[in-house]
């Protein structure tokens, strides 16, 4: 008897996957993926969709944050402040991005009530917001602003905080209008990123100087992919702190600040093994 | 003011902008803008009232002021009236039967195009089927070259996509190799990095020229960075072969994304002095996507898809190499499902290859969308049989750095083998001869790993097998 040849051929370099979380090495039925391989792609997928739809659990995240405050008291002497958007509901917040980027009334009352208007301004808002993964904000929010929290009291220079704030069905630039309502000279708007099938807890962090409602993307820094897997909360914290010096000392963000950090990337594989 | 009557019901359509924008094939974005149609039977009506326009309109009525837009102004400008004169005498509704008709060759197609505006390209799509777009860009030829040749006919290429979350070169090349191992990278290797600075693209600029360079490839490669970081990583002599940019129809799109016409023109000339081309000098690489102007706020109330047309201005106006249509990356506020994603892009290829650019499409969608794979099957057959010059290619559809799902590798042998296309003939030429394929026409891949790679592989932890 002939051995014939295998219905599926399996591709020696897979495990390259030890380096990498892409989906290589996958292996062919003729040119198409084998079918253990399409329905793991077919679960990320179904958990992926799952995840836009979860909600993020504001009373715990408002929980922890203040509990922070307490830790924290010297930096943020103010407690957490809960706010909503123009879009009441999940459906609505996908549909309608404009919505998404406007505080509702009630929450420009409260936030004009803070009384810092008039005051001479803040250094610094930070704004956590729900975006497109509540699970990204809900595993990486807090970590992150306590990493941070250490480098700002570390820094040369002293940096006086806004309350912190909780955004819910919020888009990014939301956060130009609290800080702008905040007198504060700069804002960070921490996000949850559009989940992955990889990754469905990725943070993405937004810079703004001189926050104020109708700034585009143009006007934005940004740092994406904080998550445990991806760029761990104190190097993210690290790289913001860069941006946050340079923004404060050109008074700019956006385009013009160019993230020029000195690159200490710490290859966490062999390097281009192509090159052997 | 636009009037129809129908029956005994007489409708009216205030500015061209609106009667252009109620004509489009129904789709979130629009909505979100407040320009859709009201009614389905309004939309009907719009678009008869479209049909009975002379082209000759759009040369005297800009969607957006000549005096507010530099894009309207390279427009009306740049507008050949010599190439226009075959065309001329036709309304919107002739325009199509004209297109369809066999008058309409691949050589009188390409002899129209600098006389054909975005406008009237999108005013045409905007009455024909899915059918009409696929038959007239499978007409249209645009051929682009650098260092191998694109968009030759029975051909379709590949952006290898080797994203990673964190630019590890590590994870970066295993994609890398996973992508030539499987016949893709000849429309250009391309990385989305993801620490957008200066210091990091040239890193990663270098790592690709080393790779193509080692293993002599014909292909190019590009980081998607802004274009002005691109410049300075020309200025620190690294390896640039493209200059990418994402852009806009609209000159407050564009200075949303942070440039303007001159910063493009500006970073072409730098890319060309550097003369790394071999068989051609396309220096640009550009990715579009409806709704980028309403999500900048910039749309000025024209519709989407004429926004994303004026894009294609912009483009014609820098020769590139590569346009890139990434349709369902934006999301479901501008394509709620796997139904607008699809006519989305096939519109998008149909305008782009009719003003006569090297159009491909990112055929993809978010996990916030209503779409999924079979979706992208669909959109992926459809392009192939409309003659798409490139689509992308990564591992398993999941791009883990910007968490989307695109074509894969397989994807694009699969098409390669139900439309019987092939790769660019200088890397179809070199697969065989790496013996990364074992016919000649990169559709049967080896069976073996290629004796060029064994070394490489080796020389990981674990050895070689």
């Amino acid at each position: 008897m002939t051995q014939s040849k295998p219905v599926v051929t399996g591709n020696p370099w897979r495990r390259l996957s030890a380096w990498t979380d892409a989906r290589i090495g996958l292996g062919r039925a003729g040119v198409s993926l084998p079918t253990q391989e399409m329905l793991a792609f077919q679960l990320a997928h179904a958990q992926a969709r799952d995840a836009v739809h979860l909600p993020l659990d504001t009373a715990a995240l408002l929980k922890a944050l203040e509990e922070l405050t307490l830790r924290r008291n010297a930096l943020l002497p103010h407690e957490p402040v809960h706010l909503q958007s123009q879009a009441g509901d999940r459906v609505t917040y996908l549909q309608r991005p404009d919505l998404g980027r406007r505080l509702s009334q009630s929450s420009c009352q409260v936030l004009d009530r803070l009384g810092h208007t008039g005051d001479s301004p803040v250094d610094l808002a930070i704004v956590v917001a729900d975006g497109l993964s509540s699970y990204g904000v809900q595993e990486n929010a807090v970590g992150f602003i306590e990493a941070l929290l250490t480098d700002l009291e570390g820094d040369d220079q002293t940096w006086e905080l806004a309350p912190l704030t909780v955004v819910s069905q919020g888009r990014v630039a939301i956060g130009d209008d609290v800080g702008h309502r905040l007198n504060a000279r700069c804002v960070v708007v921490l996000i949850g990123e559009r989940p992955g099938l990889s990754s469905p807890d990725s943070l993405g962090l937004y810079l703004t100087w001189q926050p104020r409602s109708g700034l585009t993307d143009a006007s934005r820094n940004c740092i994406s992919n904080i998550r445990p897997a991806g760029l761990p909360v104190e190097e993210a914290s690290r790289r913001l702190m860069y941006l946050l010096g340079e923004a404060r000392r050109q008074q700019v963000s956006g385009v013009p600040l160019k993230d020029r950090s000195e690159e200490t990337v710490i290859d966490q594989g062999i390097g281009n093994f192509l090159l052997r | 003011m636009y009037r129809y009557s129908l029956g005994n019901r007489r409708w009216q359509f205030s500015t061209l902008a609106e009667l252009m924008a109620k004509a489009t094939p129904a789709r979130s974005g629009d909505r979100l803008a407040g320009v859709i149609a009201d009614t389905a039977e309004e939309r009907v009506v719009a678009q008869m009232a479209l049909a009975e326009l002379p082209l000759k309109t759009f040369l005297s009525e800009a969607v957006i002021p000549y005096e507010q837009d530099e894009v309207t102004r390279l427009i009306l400008d740049d507008h050949d009236v010599g190439a226009f004169e075959p065309v001329a005498h036709l309304t919107v509704g002739d325009f199509r039967n004209w297109l369809l008709s066999d008058h309409a060759t691949q050589e009188i197609l390409a002899s129209v195009q600098a006389g054909i505006t975005p406008e009237m390209a999108a005013a045409v799509s905007k009455i024909m089927r899915n059918q009409d777009l696929i038959l007239v860009a499978a007409k249209c030829r645009v051929q682009t070259a650098f260092r191998n040749t694109i968009g030759l006919p029975g051909r379709m290429s590949t952006r290898l996509q080797p994203n990673h979350p964190t630019d590890d070169i590590t994870g970066i090349a295993a994609s890398i190799l996973d992508g030539l191992l499987y016949g893709s990278g000849d429309a250009v290797i391309g990385i989305n990095p993801a620490t957008d600075n200066v210091a990091q693209s040239v890193r990663l600029l270098q790592l690709m020229d080393e790779v193509i360079r080692k293993y002599e490839i014909p292909t190019q490669s590009c980081v998607l960075t802004h274009v002005t970081n691109t410049l300075e990583a020309i200025e620190q002599k690294a390896p640039v072969d493209l200059v990418f940019q994402s852009i806009g129809g609209t000159e407050a799109t564009n200075r949303s994304f942070g440039f303007d016409l001159a910063t493009l023109a500006e970073a072409r000339d730098a890319a060309l002095s550097l003369n790394r081309g071999t068989v051609g000098n396309n220096v640009m690489y550009f990715e579009t996507g409806q709704g980028s102007a309403l999500s900048a706020n910039a749309h000025h109330g024209v519709d989407q898809q004429t926004c994303e047309a004026r894009a294609y201005a912009v483009a014609r106006k820098f020769q590139p190499l590569l346009v890139n249509t990434v349709v369902g990356f934006i999301g479901p506020e501008y394509l709620f499902d796997g139904k607008e994603i699809t006519r989305a892009g096939l519109e998008d290829h149909f305008c782009g290859k009719l003003l006569g650019l090297p159009m491909g499409c990112d055929i993809c969608y978010t996990n916030h969308a209503e779409a999924d794979q079979n979706d992208m099957d669909n959109l992926l057959t459809l392009l192939g049989v409309a003659s798409c010059n490139f689509i992308m290619g990564i591992p398993g559809s999941d791009d883990i750095m910007l968490n989307y799902q695109t074509t894969s590798f397989h994807d694009a042998l699969y098409l390669r083998r139900v439309l019987d296309k092939r790769p660019a003939p200088e890397f179809e030429q070199w697969l065989t001869r790496m013996q990364i394929f074992q016919d000649g026409e990169g559709k049967v891949p080896a069976d073996k790993l290629p004796e060029s790679f064994r070394a490489s592989l080796a020389s990981l932890p674990g050895g070689g097998s």
